[in-house]
């Protein structure tokens, strides 16, 4: 009932798109689950009317995100602010897979 | 995407030998070979590729599960098989668990969507635990391709 308002922080939300020509496939869905497992906040990635957990891969892996894909990143906790500027950073770099040939 | 849209019938596996991560590619490819579906003299082009795809890291993404794959020019579209290993292969996993159910996928450079659409449509059914733990008791290829048929014809949850 006291709940400490630090405690229930508010969600914070980023929108961010697929620039990477191979979309969300394994390798950065990956990359995507060891980047939120760095934090303690809870994070979703929806995708229309789809939200999954971005620490489950297999779940990443069903958006079947393409290129130009728009997502919205939520995360929730003590370290939201810091775990959307991670994870959204790996999108805006395409997961380190631009201008290198395709694999 | 449907699994019959890219899992070759001929090319299923049941009861996979292999029990190293080197071995159980070679066969999966192998037996894509012996389907028809690939070039011979592309087979070690194309294991070697999916080898290389594994150092960037393993595609073993839990449950169990490992999705090995490689794009190829010589392949003109997606082409996949299925493999079961009853005893499980250490597949340097993302969680650590040995790996009883392959999913090897081969696409062609310029068609990132159909590998995707794929990862999606596997991804999709094998959070269905039933459609998951079935795969793993399967005993014969028909046992295999009978349940991708179920699951292509929405038997297990789709959601």
């Amino acid at each position: 009932m006291n709940q400490n308002p630090q405690d229930t922080p508010i969600p914070l939300q980023k929108q961010v798109v697929i620039i990477n020509p191979q979309g969300l496939h394994a390798r950065p869905a990956d990359m995507l689950v060891r980047c939120a497992d760095g934090f303690d906040s809870t994070i979703t990635i929806q995708k229309g009317s789809e939200t999954v957990d971005c620490r489950s891969i297999l779940s990443l892996l069903t958006l079947g995100a393409t290129e130009g894909t728009e997502l919205t990143l939520t995360a929730q906790g003590h370290d939201a602010e810091a775990a959307l500027a991670a994870i959204g950073e790996l999108f805006e770099l395409g997961f380190h897979e631009l201008g290198q040939p395709s694999q | 995407m449907k699994f019959s849209d890219f899992v070759k019938k001929d090319a299923i596996r049941a009861n996979l030998q292999s029990t190293s991560k080197e071995a159980v590619i070679d066969e999966l490819v192998q037996s894509l070979l012996d389907a028809g579906e690939i070039a011979a003299d592309q087979r070690d082009d194309i294991i070697a590729a999916i080898m290389k795809r594994e150092e960037l890291g393993s595609t073993g993404i839990g449950r169990g599960v490992a999705v090995p794959h490689t794009k190829h020019p010589s392949v003109p579209e997606l082409v996949g098989t299925v493999g079961v290993s009853e005893a499980g292969v250490d597949f340097d996993s993302l969680d650590g668990e040995r790996v009883q159910l392959f999913f090897l996928l081969i696409s062609p450079p310029e068609r990132p969507g159909d590998h995707l659409r794929a990862l999606e449509n596997i991804s999709r059914q094998l959070r269905d635990e039933s459609f998951c733990r079935f795969l793993k008791q399967s005993k014969t290829a028909d046992d295999i391709q009978q349940l991708l048929q179920e699951a292509d014809d929405n038997q297990f949850a789709a959601g």
